[in-house]
């Protein structure tokens, strides 16, 4: 009954979690970006459908999401069983699996944060970049990408608390597999599932609430000094 | 070969642009007009920022539009240096990194006017370091200027660039803006609905009413027609007239100008003798006399004769004077019946020497040397 010795389970579910996430939010800066800034700045038949389809995993149940991934990215799926047979690479079971399912489930977040600040962003800074002689595309990496990063940070942590806490999409997708899979949330559920675990699970619950409240705290400090450097006021 | 030579027209929603005019020189044009007169659209036109639905647009010779040809550059092959309104300066930027932002991005060779040279010329080397945020208005839009120049544009666009400043941010900018078309030989267009902006900065003007370029000549030509007197409202508009010093007489507090018809006294002005000004003369300052008055408090008093009379928007007369050059007098009808002015009769002008306006842009000018 010693609520500060973790077992070796419980610490190598939290290092799971954390490299699960973040890989899971690695893999959704550059596809992100791009659709955030396709939904915020064109226009073309078909945007609403992308919003939607980039939004469904924030509204369907995860395991939902998990099916699909599974039907879709398992190795004998559609998408998935091609990759395998080309490349070798597969994410079947594997803890990059459990990062493609935390990644879908808070990609919405991280699109949504990232075309906020898009769209909130002063179009004229754009426009005074172009008469300066700068193309789109360095219009984009020198005005617009700079000028989007509190969104971007915004979302990437949002993201990153999404993929610690997700459950769902992960256990129905590749399982709950020890030292694999096995991610914080997934050991939290075991642990309750196990006559005894109490003690266990109350850690684990500690653990995630101190590393929430981490990632919020980090997120905040940096968002703060960036409105310094622009504002020149906290 | 024209400066600038456009043909366009734009329509959105109820607002139609249809404007047509060409200028040429190296000097200031002033674009202006009352707020929603289409100034703003224009320039974003001839900037690339707007796409009109037809016409033209040539700088130096260089179709930069043509709805015809199908030619449509984007805003950065056109090198059109902008300043906007609210200045725009990046925020994520230090004031250098601001100025050199366009400058980098051209080729050495094509770089005609180098960075010591605007930093100098704007006044900004102390706000070099900085960033945006620690600006005043009236030093950002310093740093907006430089940062378009050092673009090395073939014309500059000036939106109202002192409209959002107060008047102590304003003269912060002001003597700097002069100092332009004198030092570099970048054609300027300029947006402004400030008769002052206008005869301290501009050398020609274009008048816009609802879309519709409705004049284009010299400030002197421009601002005598009725068409700018009922832009300007009662007390706004007034005649430009262009003089040169000839004397001062410091005992009377007074100094002399000479204008092609004949002398003009004003209170005294502080800058050499046979430097050139331009002053404003409102019509409502100018009183008329039919024979010359004696023992009066009026210094200016000037022979002229009455080339137009005509009804204003608010029901008083404008007398179209020849004074050597054009000159307005705005009075009631009942002055108007009792003297029975005609057409073709010859009056004397009355003006005060206090009601004079003096532009600033020479006598800063000189300041400066």
């Amino acid at each position: 009954m010693d609520l500060l010795h973790l077992t070796p389970l419980e610490i190598e579910s939290l290092r799971l979690s954390l490299w699960v996430s973040t890989w899971a939010v690695l893999g959704s800066l550059v596809p992100g970006i791009f659709i955030a800034w396709v939904l915020a700045r064109v226009r073309f038949p078909g945007r609403a459908l992308l919003d939607g389809i980039v939004h469904l995993p924030l509204v369907l149940p995860p395991v939902v999401t998990g099916y699909f991934l599974l039907v879709l990215m398992g190795r004998h799926g559609m998408i998935g069983g091609w990759l395998y047979d080309v490349t070798g690479f597969s994410f079947a079971f594997s803890w990059r699996g459990a990062a493609l399912a935390a990644g879908v489930m808070a990609f919405p977040l991280f699109v949504r944060a990232v075309r906020l600040s898009l769209e909130s962003m002063d179009r004229g800074l754009e426009e005074a970049a172009h008469t300066l002689g700068a193309g789109r595309t360095r219009v984009f990496f020198t005005i617009t990408l700079p000028l989007s990063f509190p969104g971007i940070l915004t979302g990437t942590i949002l993201a990153f608390a999404r993929s610690l806490g997700e459950f769902g999409a992960t256990i129905s997708f590749v399982s709950n597999i020890p030292g694999e899979t096995r991610t914080l949330p997934l050991a939290l559920y075991t642990l309750i599932q196990q006559p005894g675990g109490e003690v266990g699970a109350f850690r684990l619950c500690i653990i995630a609430v101190v590393v929430a409240l981490f990632a919020l705290m980090i997120s905040d400090f940096l968002a703060r000094r960036r409105i310094f450097l622009m504002h020149g006021e906290k | 070969m024209n400066t600038l030579d456009i043909t366009v027209a734009k329509s959105n929603g109820n607002f139609n642009l249809k404007a047509s005019f060409a200028c040429e020189g190296s000097g200031v044009t002033a674009i202006f007009g009352r707020s929603g007169a289409g100034k703003t659209t224009l320039i974003n036109i001839i900037a690339g920022l707007i796409r009109p639905d037809s016409g033209s647009v040539m700088v130096n010779g260089h179709i930069l539009f043509d709805s015809q040809k199908g030619v449509n550059l984007p805003p950065e092959k056109r090198r059109m240096g902008y300043v906007f309104q609210e200045g725009r300066l990046f925020p994520h930027l230090s004031m250098k990194a601001n100025l050199l932002y366009g400058m980098k991005l051209l080729p050495k060779p094509e770089r005609v006017i180098s960075f010591d040279q605007v930093v100098e010329l704007l006044g900004i080397s102390h706000l070099l370091s900085r960033r945006p945020a620690t600006l005043s208005g009236g030093e950002k839009q310093r740093v907006a200027i430089g940062r378009a120049l050092l673009s090395s544009p073939s014309l500059l666009l000036m939106d109202e660039p002192l409209a959002s400043l107060d008047a102590s941010r304003k003269s912060e900018v002001l003597p700097f803006l002069a100092r332009l078309p004198r030092e570099l030989s970048i054609p300027i267009i300029y947006v402004t609905h400030s008769v002052d902006e206008v005869l301290n900065l501009a050398d020609n003007m274009v008048l816009m009413d609802s879309g519709r370029v409705i004049a284009i000549d010299t400030i002197e030509t421009v601002t005598t027609r009725s068409e700018f007197q009922s832009l300007t409202g009662r007390g706004g508009g007034g005649s430009v007239i262009s003089t040169a010093v000839l004397s001062h007489d410091k005992k009377k507090k007074s100094t002399h100008l000479r204008f092609p018809g004949g002398i003009l006294k004003v209170p005294f002005v502080d800058i050499p003798i046979d430097s050139p000004l331009r002053v404003r003369i409102a019509p409502r300052d100018v009183a008329i006399a039919l024979e010359l008055p004696i023992k009066t408090s009026y210094q200016n008093i000037l022979e002229g004769r009455i080339e137009k009379i005509e009804q204003d928007n608010w029901g008083f007369m404008m007398i179209h004077l020849d004074i050597g050059c054009p000159l307005l007098a705005r009075i009631t009808p009942a002055a108007c019946s009792d003297l029975s002015l005609t057409e073709g009769k010859d009056v004397f002008a009355l003006v005060k020497s206090v009601s004079v306006s003096i532009g600033k842009r020479l006598i800063l000018n000189e300041l400066k040397k």
